[in-house]
């Protein structure tokens, strides 16, 4: 992948401020990758959002749909040799783009028309609005 | 010792199977189980942001209102109530500076003082002694064979784990101990694609189809779950299973409590 890389260490800053964690201790080995379970849905692979955040290339994590897959399994927490905590890095990215705006990512209204358990519709909202 | 039973916002409806046999086998086993009073919902995901504390309010609450009631234990059944509580617990515990910003702003409860622990349903056979309920099970579930299913939120992170992340065995303790046989299981640790069932319902079909088929590559007979998340995307999205994959044979999904309370003869 070539990229054309615009460096903004500002929102660099904010994730790790959000996350508590530091995307320079990830040594990219690709364990997270390899365990994800929605690896296979993802246009980003997990270890390489976290490359493009190294580089503070933070425009190419926009426009991509791999920190929305990602449910917070934890399971790439459980397994990284070097302690990083993916998932709250995803959910830094996940805040830092629902703040920005005024809309959801996926408003109430495009859920499925369907009888759901309440924790799956509570969980949707937490995860997907603001 | 008095139990809080925390049933959170699903066990009243559309998980009401799991709170009637899980009441069931409490009362089987003497265990002092009663429901909290005026509980509010967890919020049903921890949140993983270090700057918005208000996320965290909703389960600290009923952990106060626990204390207030002179509960030193609450119990959950749903695995994703255990899972926020016991986060948003340990995180209060370790920041004193957080806790006092929370109560601070709560103005019914009293102060939380985050003494209070968080405890899954199933960690209490583990103290009752698997032997013990060997004992009184009256109709031992032999040559049935079944795959225990834990997800992500009984197991991870590991802080609030109830057993080991990757090769847990506490649901395979039990079912032997109801006279089952646990199959080998490697996808039952695997993610079932959780909330994204409200929105990508393709998405969790696919990964239901993988666990459902490692589970019966395995010659289980049945799949037993705690989590209502995971028991409404193994179990209601078998229909979009069957759409996506020819030939898929429905797999039944239980309650653990559900083949426990038939084991022991109190359904």
């Amino acid at each position: 992948m070539r990229l054309v890389l615009k460096l903004e260490t500002d929102i660099l800053k904010k994730v790790e401020e959000i996350s508590g964690q530091n995307v320079f201790s990830c040594y990219q080995c690709g364990m997270c990758s390899a365990g994800c379970p929605m690896s296979e849905e993802m246009d980003l692979l997990p270890n390489q959002v976290i490359r493009l955040l190294q580089m503070g290339a933070f425009d190419e994590i926009l426009g991509s749909s791999t920190v929305w897959l990602c449910a917070s399994c934890y399971t790439c927490r459980a397994r990284c040799p070097r302690g990083v905590d993916l998932a709250r890095l995803m959910e830094a990215v996940r805040l830092i783009v629902l703040r920005k705006t005024k809309d959801d990512y996926i408003p109430p209204v495009r859920m499925v028309k369907e009888k759901l358990p309440q924790i799956a519709l509570i969980s949707a909202l937490r995860k997907f609005t603001r | 010792m008095k139990l809080a039973y925390f049933p959170g916002c699903t066990l009243k409806t559309t998980a009401k199977k799991l709170e009637t046999s899980a009441l069931a086998v409490a009362g089987a086993l003497g265990l002092k189980i009663e429901e909290l009073p005026n509980w509010n919902c967890c919020g049903t995901v921890y949140s993983l942001a270090s700057d918005d504390l208000i996320k965290q309010l909703a389960s600290i609450r009923n952990l106060a209102r626990a204390q207030s009631f002179e509960y030193k234990t609450i119990v959950t059944l749903c695995s994703m109530c255990y899972n926020t509580l016991a986060q948003a617990n340990i995180l209060v515990k370790n920041d004193g500076e957080k806790l006092k910003k929370i109560n601070e702003f709560m103005s019914e409860e009293e102060d939380y003082r985050g003494e209070v622990e968080v405890k899954h349903f199933l960690t209490l056979f583990k103290e009752f002694g698997f032997e013990n309920i060997k004992k009184i099970v009256k109709k031992p579930l032999s040559k049935l064979k079944v795959a225990c299913y834990y997800g992500c939120l009984l197991l991870r992170p590991k802080r609030v784990g109830i057993d080991d992340c990757e090769q847990p065995h506490i649901l395979e303790d039990l079912v032997l101990s109801l006279g089952a046989e646990p199959v080998n299981f490697p996808y039952q640790v695997e993610c079932c694609g959780s909330y994204h069932t409200a929105v990508k319902p393709e998405i969790v079909a696919m990964r239901a189809y993988r666990i459902l088929e490692n589970a019966r590559e395995n010659g289980a007979d049945l799949v037993i779950t705690s989590c209502p998340l995971c028991y409404f995307n193994l179990k209601d999205r078998q229909r979009d299973v069957k759409r996506l994959y020819a030939g898929f044979k429905e797999m039944p999904i239980l309650y653990f409590t559900e083949i426990m309370a038939d084991a022991l003869g109190i359904t």
